[in-house]
Parts: structure tokens; sequence; C-alpha cells
């Protein structure tokens, strides 16, 4: 994994995949810098860790619940009253081309 | 000013009024920000609003709080109703929350006086706050240097006088380094110990909110207000919050003090002589003081630089111009969203999405990811060895004093290197602190970092209020406010 | 047999169910689940995905998903919540809180009235996203000139039930789709009602000649109701032979059912296959539901279509086992009339004849029959079996009574099938021996010949308002 080049097309498609535009110039920039970036990230490639689980908590909860209680919710005006664009009480987004999945 | 708790006893004593203290700060704060840069959004009439009504309740024989009156300074990613909730970020432009965060409300619970909100570095990452969208802080000691980040409105409003408390956020460092780089109090707590409810987030497992103060004391006193479990918090730890202050005078007579290596070396000289410094003020102070190592701590860096962006660039997803902030317009909803996030998000809020991204994506998410992960739990494990022969542990907060503004900012992997001492409490959820200790030659501060297993936030404070005690007196900063007053 | 079964190809079928679960709030927040509420009125920080906002998991909608595993015998087992990432207006957080790897319930299994298996691969929870509408180019997505968004149903907890490709035929499809849906309305934990959309089925289709490994395979969505579920199939089916014998080979696809015009269409396909980037939900903690709870749970899960299919057929004995007799076991339980018809049989009702009125007058009014007053149901179904009514004249009444329900008897009369009342029929009968003294004296010695004869008069004597069966039934009784 060290060594390995982050190429402009995987950095390109990884800002598709993120959904944000960059142009040639920063596509290049931050190829570059990512590849910096994880080669040093790439030192935990080093490390044995046969027989060592993950940590996806520092503490261990679980079973956290809430009651079947309903609480009061938004006013609606206040919420769309801070969208870019509303039709008829909803959220109004250009046209979808694709669908989700 | 005297120190927060200290003013909360006057203000509930009638001995002076809640208005007072807080135009007197007010007045302050628009004198010498300016020059500093540490607020985005200063709350003259709603301060004042609040402050009169605290005078309204002590006059009708009510205690407003422990807090009563003291102005507090809040990190701009924390949401605070009806006020601009920016992160610094462009793509937030003008939203107002619909609701407080929870420590917000746990704050005005206590009688604390919000006079505004701090910048930070973009969505809180940096170590400089000069990712900011609306331009850098100034470190209050030196106004060519950066305060630190990502809390560094928060470190140097305080450091600056301008408050005497303020709350940050720390994923990586983000409370403890600025407040090292500034002379100031910062305290990471145990991960669950204060409700993230309302924190704005980058790397939900790593994120903490946490208090500055220019003393132990109200930093104690502020953690103490802000932590305890909070149900809205799936993370949160079903606990009150401990007491922290009561238990500050009890020395370290006998406390075993272990002294990593990888939290000494490396560093530069200056910070390198105060630790050493510091760990002889233990020992006389009745500690026993052993250097030890614990070599996982060099992969905490790395580990973190995997883990922390990938969690942000899924945190960071919703922001996509459909229902509040910024939205650049397109074609089609998806080109919107990518000129949106192109024109919202700053070059350190990119690069990271674009980390995170990768290290998710398919193919590599047990090579990157799920190793880190790992790693994480390495981490914890030799932190748990390491407390079977120490109580606490004592080490640099930073490697270096405050670098000047510009220095690091085209080269990312040098500016990620000022984490390298604070990540692993992040990764442990452990708690930790920062301590003012001194000066290097060219004044600039230098703090010391102790650390502690989970849950032992009161050994924190404790050990922290002897170091203070030995602490040379601060110095005021060339930036600093007229409500400047040392400790 | 279908078109594919003769030309050798086999049909392989998975189902993906996707069930809104009936409880009082969402999954991580305490908003309203409620249908056909004004736009974004049912919403709050969490569900809109706002900055800071966190997700706190609601009891009641784990213990429906552990009903619903119990329910298709899964195992139910220590589970994560992850984050599936993709970008799409309906989603707040352009991420969707489900479960990945480490799902709640796996391994299940849903048997079938014909008495066939289809395995259950597992059952997990997640939340629902927003709904969009689309506006100009006539409401088609395609169309669209733009788009309009409603949160409400963002964070609506839904269980996805997903099955192995066990499924052999769309007949089959149905059959699965129906029991799972009885199933769902059994353990209270959804209402299943494809059309309102609380219950959605996704069809997975691939071909392959017996013995070979599976064929690529299409997903197959927008199925709205039973019918459209068999239509679609049986089309993929043979769209894919099709393609298949031509030489071609099967783009693996997701395709849209047009109802309309009775065929499946390709979506606008993407550059490239999603890339959800999984990984735990770092906001929320594990589930671990201890024995005690899954036990509470096990209890609380009532009888499945199954066990009550079973119960009727253990009522009828040897007689339930016929095919007739199971699919007609089947449509009493399908349509809820199972305690109906048990009540009856419990009060003396013979099994069959409260069967074959239950499942095929009873069921043609469900609804109404499921308002029944069992007593009622009982009386009517005895004035038949005792003879008072014929067959013919049951069905009728019964049809009254579902209409305007009443007393059954009052109701034949009105009908002009006089039940005789037991003391009339009793005169004529004192009447009758008193004036046959001989053939009375016969048939008290044994001579059941005679009952012919005594029965022939006593339809005479009251204008054949007497039933056959009720006098015959008299006469031994009075023979002792």
């Amino acid at each position: 994994m060290t060594g390995e080049k982050l190429t402009r097309d995987d950095a390109a498609y990884v800002a598709r995949l993120a959904r944000i535009d960059l142009t040639d110039e920063e596509l290049d920039l931050y190829a570059g810098q990512l590849a910096v970036v994880l080669d040093h990230a790439a030192q935990v490639a080093a490390l044995d860790t046969t027989g060592v689980g993950p940590t996806a908590h520092p503490l261990p909860l679980k079973n956290v619940l809430r009651p079947d209680e309903p609480r009061p919710c938004l006013d609606r005006d206040v919420v769309l009253g801070q969208a870019p664009a509303v039709e008829d009480g909803r959220f109004l987004v250009p046209r979808i081309l694709g669908e989700p999945e | 000013m005297t120190t927060a708790l200290a003013l909360a006893g006057q203000v509930r004593r009638g001995e002076v009024s809640a208005a007072e203290v807080v135009d007197r700060h007010l007045a302050a704060i628009d004198e010498a920000d300016g020059a500093v840069h540490a607020f985005l959004t200063v709350l003259h009439d709603g301060a004042r609003r609040r402050a009169a009504e605290i005078d309204r309740r002590i006059a009708a024989g009510e205690d407003p709080g422990p807090l009563a009156g003291v102005p507090v300074a809040v990190k701009d990613n924390l949401c605070t109703a009806g006020v601009r909730t920016t992160c610094s970020s462009r793509i937030l432009d003008g939203w107002c929350p619909p609701y407080d965060a929870t420590v917000v409300e746990r704050l005005q619970g206590a009688g604390a006086v919000v006079v505004g909100k701090t910048n930070l570095d973009e969505f809180a990452m940096g170590s400089s706050t000069e990712n900011s969208a609306f331009g850098p802080t100034r470190n209050p000691y030196a106004a060519d240097r950066v305060p630190g980040g990502s809390s560094g409105g928060s470190a140097a409003a305080v450091a600056a006088g301008l408050v005497p408390l303020a709350l940050g956020s720390d994923t990586g460092g983000s409370i403890r380094q600025p407040a090292a780089l500034c002379g100031v109090v910062g305290m990471k707590p145990t991960y669950g110990m204060v409700s993230r409810y309302g924190l704005v987030a980058f790397a939900s497992s790593l994120d903490q909110v946490g208090p500055f103060g220019t003393t132990v004391a109200d930093a104690a006193g502020l953690f103490e207000v802000i932590a305890g479990h909070d149900p809205l918090d799936s993370t949160s730890l079903e606990r009150p919050a401990p007491r922290a202050v009561e238990t500050l005078d009890e020395g370290v007579e006998g406390l075993r003090v272990g002294l990593p290596r990888e939290l000494v070396e490396g560093v530069a000289p200056d910070v390198g002589a105060r630790v050493q410094r510091a760990a002889e003020v233990l020992a006389s102070a009745g500690a026993t003081v052993t250097e030890c190592s614990i070599p996982e701590l060099a992969y905490g860096l790395p580990a973190y630089y995997l883990l922390a962006p990938a969690e942000a660039s899924s945190n960071l997803s919703r922001y996509d111009g459909v229902r509040y902030g910024l939205r650049v317009e397109g074609d089609d909803v998806e080109a919107m969203m990518r000129a949106t996030r192109a024109a919202g998000f700053g070059a350190e809020v990119k690069r990271r999405i674009m980390l995170g991204t990768y290290a998710l994506s398919a193919g590599y998410y047990d090579a990157y990811y799920g190793q880190a992960q790992k790693v994480r739990t390495l981490i914890i494990n030799a932190f748990d060895e390491a407390y079977r022969h120490a109580d606490v542990l004592l080490g640099a907060t930073t490697p270096t004093t405050a670098f000047p503004l510009g220095a690091k900012v085209d080269d990312p992997m040098a500016m990620y290197l000022s984490d390298v001492c604070t990540v692993p409490s992040n990764l442990a959820g452990h708690p930790a602190i920062s301590v003012p200790f001194g000066a290097d030659g060219d004044g600039l501060p230098i703090g010391v970092q102790v650390l502690a297993p989970a849950l032992c936030e009161p050994l924190v404070f404790r050990v922290a209020a002897v170091l203070e005690e030995a602490a040379p007196a601060p110095v005021a900063p060339a930036l600093a406010g007229a409500t400047w007053s040392g400790r | 047999m279908t078109a594919a079964e003769t030309t050798g190809w086999e049909p392989v079928i998975g189902l993906e169910v996707h069930c809104e679960l009936r409880t009082e709030t969402k999954l991580f927040c305490g908003c309203r689940n409620a249908f056909g509420d004004e736009p974004n009125t049912n919403i709050c920080p969490v569900c809109l995905g706002l900055p800071g906002s966190l997700p706190v998991l609601n009891a009641t909608a784990v213990e429906f998903a552990m009903r619903i595993g119990t329910a298709l015998h899964c195992e139910i087992r220590p589970s994560l919540f992850h984050r599936k990432n993709y970008f799409y207006p309906d989603m707040p957080k352009d991420y969707q809180i489900s479960q990945y790897d480490e799902p709640i319930n796996t391994n299940g299994w849903l048997e079938l009235p014909d008495g066939s298996r289809v395995g259950v691969e597992r059952a997990h929870m997640e939340e629902d996203t927003g709904k969009t509408t689309h506006r100009g180019g006539g409401g088609r997505i395609h169309e669209a000139e733009h788009s309009l968004v409603d949160y409400n149903r963002a964070g609506v907890p839904l269980v996805e039930i997903v099955s192995r490709p066990d499924i052999r035929s769309a007949t089959q499809a149905r059959l699965y789709a129906a029991e799972l849906r009885g199933v769902l309305i059994a353990t209270g934990a959804s209402d299943g009602r494809m059309e309102e959309g609380s219950m959605r089925v996704d069809a997975n289709v691939s071909v392959r000649r017996a013995g070979e490994a599976f064929g690529t395979r299409c997903e197959i969505k927008n199925l709205n109701s039973l019918r459209s579920l068999v239509r679609a199939i049986e089309y993929e089916i043979t769209r894919q032979v099709e393609v298949l014998e031509s030489g071609g080979t099967v783009a693996q696809q997701t395709r849209h059912w047009d109802e309309d015009q009775g065929r499946t269409g390709a979506l606008r396909s993407k550059e490239e296959a999603f890339d959800y980037r999984y990984f735990p939900e770092p906001d929320l903690v594990r589930v671990d539901p201890d024995a005690r709870w899954q036990a509470e749970v096990a209890a609380a899960v009532g009888a499945m279509p199954a066990d009550r299919r079973a119960a009727l057929a253990a009522l009828l004995g040897p007689d339930g086992t016929s095919q007739a007799r199971t699919d007609q076991i089947a449509t009493v339980v399908e349509h809820g009339l199972d305690g109906l018809m048990t009540t009856a049989v419990e009060a003396g009702i013979g099994a069959t004849l409260a069967l074959a009125r239950t499942a095929n007058e009873a069921s043609a009014e469900p609804e109404r029959a499921r308002a029944l007053d069992p007593a009622g149901y009982t009386a009517l179904l005895r004035l038949e079996q005792e003879g008072t009514l014929s067959a013919t004249q049951a069905k009728v009444v019964l049809g009254d009574l579902l209409e305007r329900g009443g007393d059954p008897a009052a109701l034949a009369r009105l009908r002009g099938f006089e039940a005789l009342e037991a003391d009339s029929l009793a005169a004529v009968m004192d009447e009758l021996i008193a004036d046959h003294p001989d053939e009375w004296a016969r048939f008290v010695g044994g001579d059941d010949k005679l009952t012919g004869f005594f029965t022939g008069l006593a339809m005479q004597a009251t204008d054949k308002k007497a039933n056959g069966k009720a006098v015959a039934a008299e006469l031994r009784r009075r023979r002792g």
C-alpha cells in the first residue's frame, strides 16, 4: 500500500463519489497531497493486528433505547424559511436524473 | 476580571450586576477583537437581555446557578437557537439552528451568558484556525502567529481576557493544542461524558465538547456544568457529571506519574524543557515520576488520519444544497450538489472528505478504515497496560509553540503533525488537559498535558492544579482586552 | 406449465420486502409515524438531519423487528447499525442508517400454504427516506422539470425482509408475498398494505437451465399489488428467456414495472455501480437483546397463519388433507375467520359444515363476516346441521345475516323458510302417530323403512315446511 500513487483518475473517482466538482488543477493538487497523507497513514498496515478486534466505540455501551412516545417537532415555517427553494410546503430541487439505487 | 467562579459568586451575592459584567466584556470585545478576530458573531442584544433576566431573578431571591452572569464564548460549531451558526464554512451561509445544543442549554441553565460565537477551522478540521472561511484568528500573544486550532477563536478569546470561559470541541487535540499555544487551560473530557447533541459532527467517535478557562478551577467548574448523561445522545454515558471542583486541592502525594518518551522526544527544545520542569514539580509535590514508553502511541496519528476523515466524509454529506445553507444552481440535482459543495467547502475540508471517502471505498476499507479501527484497539490496550504502572501520564501538548500564520498551510502533513501528542487520547476516549506552564524564548506560551484513564476527570484536574500553582505568573498578551487580569 | 417451463428454463426468484413498522414514532426520533399529514409537518432536527442532530433508537421498533424475526423462525442476534452512504434528495443526511453484515435477524424461513418453504436470509432494521414528487413533464421522474421533497416519511422504521432465491414461479412468489403479509399483520408489527406503501415488494428474477448455476438477475421495482407482482415476474421471465434463446446475455440491471404497458423497462443506468462505503454507525451503540427480552417477544407473538391453518386442519382430522380442504382452510385464515369457525365447531357444529360455510359463503364478505356475532353464526349453522334449514336455505339466510345481522331464525321466517317450531312439529308428529298406530308400532319395533312413510306424511301435513332430517331425528328420538 505504501508507495501506491494516487492518480488523477483515482482522485476524480473519489470526487464523484463525494459529489464535489473539482478542476483538473485541483485534482492534481489533491492527488499529490493525499498520496503523501496516505503514505503516512499506511503505517498502520505495518502493525500486526492478527486477532485484534476493531474498536467502534471507545466505551462499551449497548442497548441505548428510547420509549415510543411522541415529542414536539419543528414548526414547518421555521424549517422551510431556511430552505434554498420551496414549493407547496416542500423542498424544491432541480430535476432528478437517476434513481437512488 | 477575576476568575469565572469568583465572578459568579459576586453576581449571585448581588455585589455586582450581571448587566455590568456583561457590558464590560462586550466593550472589551468591541475594542480588542478587531485585532484578534476571535469572534464571528457577537450577541450584544441577546447577551444584555440574558443579563437583565439574571439580575431580575437575583432580585427576586432566586439563584440562577453556579455561573450566574458569567460571559461565555461558544465555538461556532455548537448550535445556538436563532443565532447564526457557521462552522466557519460558506456552505452554512446564513443558517440559524432552530434548537440549542445540549451544552448550550446547560450553560444557560447554570446562569451563564453566551456573548458570542467563536472562530474555528472550517468544520473543526485544522490545527491553526487558518481554515476558516471568514479569516484566521490571531494569537493574542503575537499577532503574526496562529492561535492553534481548530478551537482557535475560543482559546484566543479567553487568552485575551475577552471572556473568562469558552466552549470548544476536541477531535484530535482541537481544544488542548490551541490552549497550549494561547496560554490558557483547555480540557477534553472522557468520550461520552459530555453530550454531542447540537455539536456539528466532524468525527463522531472522536468528538467531544470541552471547557477553556484561565484557571484549572474555572475549567473544572465549566466541565461540571456541561457534563453528564443526555438522552438525546446515544453515545452519552449513563452517569451524572463527576465532581471535579471539590477534589482540586487534594494534591499529588503518592500519585504515580508516567512520562512516556513518545510525548517528550521530538518536540521543540523549549517545550521539552518545560515538560521536564513539570515532572520535577510533580515529584517535589510527592508524586513518583517514572519514564516509560508506549510505542503504539506513534501509530495514533496515522490511524487518526484515516478514521477521522472517514467519519467526516460521511458526516458532511448532508451539506448538499437541498434543505439549508448555500445552494449553487445546477441543471439537475446532482450538478447542483456538486457545484454547491465545490463552492461551499474550503480546501482542507475537501481534502479530508476525499481522504475519508477513499479510506472507506470498496477495496480499501479493510486496509485503511478497518485496519485503523484495529490499531485503535491496540492503542487502548497499550494505555491500559501503561496505567497498570501509573495513575496519570505527563507530556507535551503539542511539539512546538505558535507557528507563524501561513507557515504550514501548503503542507498538510506538517500541519497534521501538530496533533501527534493529542490524538491518542481521542482514539482511546480518555480525558486529558493542557495547562499553561511557561513560555519559550519569544514569550510564546507553552502548555503541558496531563492524561488519565477514562472517567478520571477529577484526577486530571487535580494534577493540573498542582502544575498551575507552580507555573510562572501569566503575562498579559500583546492583544489583551481591557478585561484581561491574569489569574 | 409456463412458457419458460416448456422450454426447459427454470426461473429463480427472490423477494425483498420493505415493511413499515406500526410504531407511534419514527425509528430515531420522537416525530409521529403517520401517513397522510401535511408535508413536512412531522419533522425535527434528527429526522431532517440538521447539523448537530443525533439518532436515538426506538425500543418498540426493536421489539417489532424481533417479533418479525421470531415469526420467521430467524436467529435473533446482537446487531449493529451501519451507514449506507449515497446522495439523493430524499435522504436528509445523504446516508441511510441501516444494518449491514450484523443484522438483527438471520437464517429464517416461511412455510407457504401449498406446503413449500422459502428461506429468509435476513430481516433487518433501517430508516425510511422522504418522498419526492415530480413536477412538469407529466409527473414522471424522467421528464420532470423539478422535484419536491417531503420528509414526513424520513426516519420511519422499516424492516427489510430478504428471501433466499428459493422461489421458482410467479405463483409461488405471490403465495410468499401473501403469506408474509399475513405474518406481518399477525405479529402486530405492520399493517401490510401494498397499495399504501407500508409493504413494498421488489423482485429479483433470473432464469437458468435446470442444474446449472444461477443466471444474471434483474431487480424489478414498482410492484404495487400482488397482481402486479405476478404479471411483472411472468413478463420478466419471458423477457429473459427470449434474450437468452436469441443468443444474447441478460444485463444486470434494475427494471421498473410499468403497470399500464404491462412491461418492465430498464432505468437510466449510472456510470458505475454504487459504492455505499458501509461503516458502523458511530452515533449508535450495539443492540443486544438479552434472553429474557427475546422470550418476552416470543410470547407476545401470536399464532402465525401457518399455525392457525394447522389448528383448523386438526379440527377436520383426516378430512382436512385434501387439496380442496387445504384451499378452504387457507381462505378462512387469510380472511381472519378462523376464530368464527372454531367457535362454531366448539359449540357442536360439524367441522366440515363449518368449514364449507365459512370458506365459501362467509369469506365472500370478509369484513362483515369478521364482525358477525359468533353465537348467531353458530345458531344459523345449527339450523342447517339439524335439518331445520336446507343447505340452500342456510346460504340465503347467511347472506341476509351478513348484510344486516339479526337473529337467524327470524331471518329464516322472513324468507318464508319457516323453521318449523319444535312444538308445531311435535304436534304434527303426535297426530300422525295417533293416526297410524300400526305403522308406528312397526317402526318402534325396528322397521326403519317406515321413516320415509312418516316423513312423507309430515311433509304433506306441513305443506313441505317440515325438514326431512328434522322429522327423522324426531322419529328416532321418540322411539328412544
